[in-house]
């Protein structure tokens, strides 16, 4: 071995492509949004016209908490979204189950489900007027229309991928079809069918104020509605903000519901 | 119970996988089948427990499985097969619950192939805790939860490392010397065929023929790695085979 040969460390170069958790910078990025705002709209190179003020915007969320609004312009908006969406994603699960199944179904309703999907569904909201009536009902429609698509299509696709040997694995234990169904297929497809149910449910409260603009009195797509038309930027801006808080709510209780039934995942 | 394959053919679409295999498969003996990749060891595994049904020829169960077999024809899969959101005893129990036993039935059949198995500490665990032997001994205490007439096992130690597998060929060895099962052991190992097969076929490549049967006297309690009697075997099988193995290993998927 030839002697006095200088020795180097291995440059290091495995790093990158790995995203890792950093708690806090999610809501460091939300607080610096809001402070360059805020002290844009008070210095004024920020127009009245362009942004409310964000504590301004702050102080109507507060008032409309205290003067009882808020309560009474949620609960019917809540009542829509429940109803509807459990409509749309129960008969959706149902149907994608059918066509993950049954080849009959697979060939008979893809094609349908494949037609309704790309259908903006607040088109029909005319329709479903005539069909439902001006009332609760074609909300409801409207939404569980909305919510059903996505649920079937995230539904068959998930039981398609359901690992096929422990289907075989099952069938060569003997064991009954509808024990396969509810033992092997569901549980399995369970991860793909609640990944489905996050864009189900975001499309719910998308159509949901939709629904609510055209023809409710209350509910904050009705609240939205209103401030828009007076241009009030403060009411606009705090219903704007109550949505995006029950989309986070909607993702936060699934991701909920992920941890409790996919315990056995990682 | 014992098992004939009586002049089996079967074809996938245009392509022969089996043609005219004939093959008995007494009581209380493990047969196991070897051959290079592709020669339909596998199908023939499915064949006989009813997973396909072949183009030609049948497969026969004769005599009555024992009144206490809760599925006669039972796997073994190379990859393992269990239910991840099961725990250990949950997923031998999974096969119990469709025979209208009692809970208390159930429990005792899990705890007795838990112990059998060498299980009995890991009944509340999930299967991503468990390393790839213990995981393929879950699927073998499953297997003899429901009592089998005949063990249907498709190269169940492949997917394992070389340590584990001899851990687990012993372990076969030690279940079998205690209760004789009728078995059919499907792989590509030879060093497993020899260890635990007490007749072993040849398979020829595609179209797989039964190229020769080759019997070993030895007890499996009396094999050990490097046995001479073993190794010449094994040297024997490999020779039967080893020009196949060459041509399969060149053959292109889909020409």
């Amino acid at each position: 071995m030839p002697e006095a040969q200088a020795a180097r460390a291995v440059p290091f170069r495995g790093g990158g492509f790995r995203p890792v958790a950093k708690r806090g910078i999610g809501l460091a990025v939300f607080a610096v949004l809001l402070l360059v705002i805020e002290w844009g709209t008070r210095a004024g190179w920020i127009s009245n016209l362009t942004l409310p003020r964000p504590s301004d915007v702050g102080a109507t969320l507060v008032e409309l908490w205290q003067s009882g609004m808020l309560v009474s312009h949620m609960t019917p908006s809540l009542t829509r979204l429940v109803v509807g969406s459990l409509m749309g994603v129960s008969a959706g699960i149902a149907l994608g189950l059918a066509i993950g199944l049954f080849s009959y179904a697979r060939a008979g309703l893809v094609p349908l489900v494949s037609a309704l999907f790309p259908i903006p569904k607040i088109a029909l909201l005319p329709l479903f007027v005539i069909w439902f009536g001006i009332d609760e009902g074609s909300k409801y429609a409207l939404i569980a229309l909305g919510t059903f698509t996505p649920t079937v299509v995230a539904t068959f696709g998930a039981v398609d991928n359901v690992d096929r040997g422990l289907i075989r694995m099952g069938q060569s234990f003997g064991l009954r079809w509808t024990s396969i169904v509810g033992k092997i297929v569901l549980p399995g497809a369970l991860p793909g069918i609640l990944s489905g149910l996050r864009v189900s449910l975001a499309i719910g409260i998308i159509l949901l104020v939709a629904a609510e603009m055209l023809g409710a009195e209350h509910g904050i797509g009705a609240y939205i509605l209103q401030a828009g038309s007076l241009y009030d930027l403060e009411r606009l801006f705090a219903g704007v903000v109550i949505l995006s808080a029950l989309g986070v709510l909607v993702s936060w209780g699934i991701g909920l519901i992920e941890k409790r039934l996919l315990r056995w995942r990682s | 119970m014992e098992m004939t394959l009586d002049h089996i053919t079967h074809r996938y679409g245009d392509m022969t996988v089996l043609d005219d295999v004939s093959l008995r498969i007494p009581a209380g003996e493990i047969l196991c089948v070897i051959g290079p990749s592709g020669c339909g060891k596998s199908t023939l595994l499915r064949l006989l427990g009813g997973l396909e049904t072949p183009d030609e020829g049948r497969v026969l169960q004769l005599g009555e499985p024992p009144s206490d077999c809760l599925n006669p024809l039972t796997y073994v899969f190379q990859d393992f097969a269990l239910l991840p959101w099961r725990s250990v005893a949950g997923n031998v129990s999974l096969v119990l619950e469709d025979h209208g036993l009692g809970r208390a039935a159930r429990r005792g059949i899990v705890a007795d192939v838990l112990a059998r198995t060498g299980l009995g500490d890991f009944h509340d665990a999930l299967p991503r805790q468990l390393s790839g032997g213990m995981k393929q001994r879950v699927a073998i205490a499953r297997a003899l939860a429901v009592n089998p007439a005949v063990l249907l096992l498709d190269e169940p130690l492949s997917a394992l490392d070389a340590q584990t597998r001899e851990l687990l060929m012993e372990d076969l060895v030690s279940l079998w010397t205690r209760v004789p099962f009728t078995g059919v052991y499907v792989t590509h190992n030879l060093a497993e065929a020899v260890r635990l097969g007490h007749r072993i076929a040849v398979l020829s490549r595609r179209p797989g023929r039964l190229r020769d049967l080759v019997e070993i006297d030895l007890p499996l309690a009396e094999r050990r790695p490097g046995h001479p009697a073993l190794e010449a075997v094994q040297a024997q099988l490999w020779s039967l085979i080893r020009e196949e193995a060459q041509a399969a290993d060149k053959e292109l998927a889909d020409a």
